[in-house]
């Protein structure tokens, strides 16, 4: 059924059951999101992009569009919220960005230059955490694990199990390599995890600072710019 | 008027972003013109000899000697930039605060590491006259205040000259994309 949805002002038409990111982003509106990735069943455990949805604060990726629904997606209250997530982030795990393969193609990195985060106005935790060899191929750098759960739903065979679960509870909550299934695991496997998780977490053994600063994937634009420019549909 | 003062000094850092400044190049000549440099790296001047308009801090606090003069910098320049992710939250040294104690670091840097050589007894620096090491590395804000940031490991050139000219001349700081970085 089509709807009609107004956004920061301005009238959509979108189909219902879209959610209100989907169509904010085809009509060239960015919001910021962490955890949510395309083809990847939504969330909202980031909070990152959190909207005035019909004067409520909730999440785009999750909340379905309705009719006449009335979205506000920028404003500085929002602004605030979305840039203490980031400066959380930052402080809660132990991102150390000049030392990181994933540096310049990091979406937590990227975001905090969106928001040209200066210094985080937390202190920084610097929780002791772990970095295992999970796989021949693979490696989980626990400090820089945002728990964005994007691995955990990732599905590259959609009958199949996924190839990461969560563990533990509460801050102890960590991902973990699914070790039964590991002779089925691979470097492509590895690779497109490396690329599905947001931060430098997941990395794929042997490969890292492969592209030469400048060209890496937020050097040039910040994140965003690419729904930003797109053409009006 | 006088030309602002400026004091430049490094604590658990490793001169990269001193070398930023420099790699302003000829440009470095603009800012003789606009500044004078009090303690610096640059000129070689060891020791803060009068108050100064601003200070800028390299590297974070590793050591009783890094909170000593970034308290000296802190009481003596009106104005504190902490430069550079070690500045901003420790930074590489800041490894060891999640994953190693001092004792085990000392131990692996003199002992046990496989490029030691020549301390066949096995001893481990402790004069007096060392700084002793800190429990942890910390972010210069945490132990002063710091009135601005400039990120980058080094910061570029660029940024640090938009910084500073802004900072002296009054305009706003322009903090392109292309240059804000954390790496
Ligand atoms: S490893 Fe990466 S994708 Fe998985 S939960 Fe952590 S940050 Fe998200």
């Amino acid at each position: 059924m089509s709807i009609l949805i107004t956004i920061n002002g301005r009238e959509y038409g979108a189909e219902s059951g879209q959610s209100v990111l989907e169509i904010a982003t085809d009509n060239g509106i960015y919001i910021p999101t962490l955890c949510n990735y395309e083809g990847i069943k939504p969330q909202g455990c980031c909070r990152v992009c959190t909207c005035l949805i019909n004067g409520r604060k909730m999440t785009a990726c999750t909340t379905p569009a309705t009719d006449k629904m009335v979205v506000e997606t920028n404003n500085q209250d929002l602004e605030w919220i979305r840039s203490t997530i980031i400066e959380l982030l930052f402080v809660e795990g132990n991102h150390f960005c000049p030392a990181c393969e994933k540096s310049g193609s990091c979406e937590l990195q990227a975001l905090a230059y969106r928001y040209r985060m200066m210094a985080p106005q937390f202190p920084y935790s610097f929780s002791a955490r772990d970095v295992e060899p999970a796989h021949g191929t693979l490696l989980i750098d626990h400090n820089r694990c945002i728990l964005c759960k994007r691995c955990v739903r990732w599905r590259p065979e959609p009958e199949a199990p996924g190839w990461f679960v969560f563990v533990n509870r509460g801050h102890e909550t960590r991902i973990k390599f699914v070790h039964e299934r590991a002779a089925d695991f691979n470097k492509s496997l590895a690779q497109a995890a490396m690329n599905i998780c947001p931060v430098g977490a997941i990395i794929r053994r042997g490969k890292g600072y492969d592209v030469p600063i400048g060209r890496r994937k937020y050097d040039k634009l910040p994140i965003g710019s690419d729904i930003e420019t797109k053409e009006r549909s | 008027m006088n030309k602002p003062l400026i004091a430049t000094t490094s604590l658990a850092g490793c001169f990269g972003c001193h070398m930023s400044i420099m790699d302003l190049d000829d440009r470095i000549l603009q800012l003789i013109e606009l500044i004078e440099f009090n303690k610096s790296p640059i000129n070689d001047i060891k020791t803060l000899s009068k108050e100064c308009d601003i200070g800028i801090i390299e590297g974070g606090c590793a050591n009783s000697d890094n909170i000593r003069l970034l308290k000296e910098f802190r009481k003596n320049c009106r104005v504190l930039i902490a430069v550079g992710e070690c500045a901003i939250m420790g930074g590489l040294p800041a490894m060891r605060n999640n994953s190693a104690s001092i004792s085990e670091c000392l131990q692996e840097a003199y002992i046990d590491c496989v490029s030691v050589q020549a301390n066949d007894e096995g001893l481990i620096p402790n004069d007096e006259e060392l700084p002793m090491l800190l429990d942890q590395v910390y972010p210069c804000h945490e132990i002063v205040k710091i009135d601005y940031f400039i990120p980058g490991c080094a910061p570029r050139a660029d940024l640090i000259w938009d910084v500073l000219t802004a900072l002296i001349s009054g305009k706003k700081m322009e903090l392109s994309y292309e240059c804000f970085k954390f790496d």
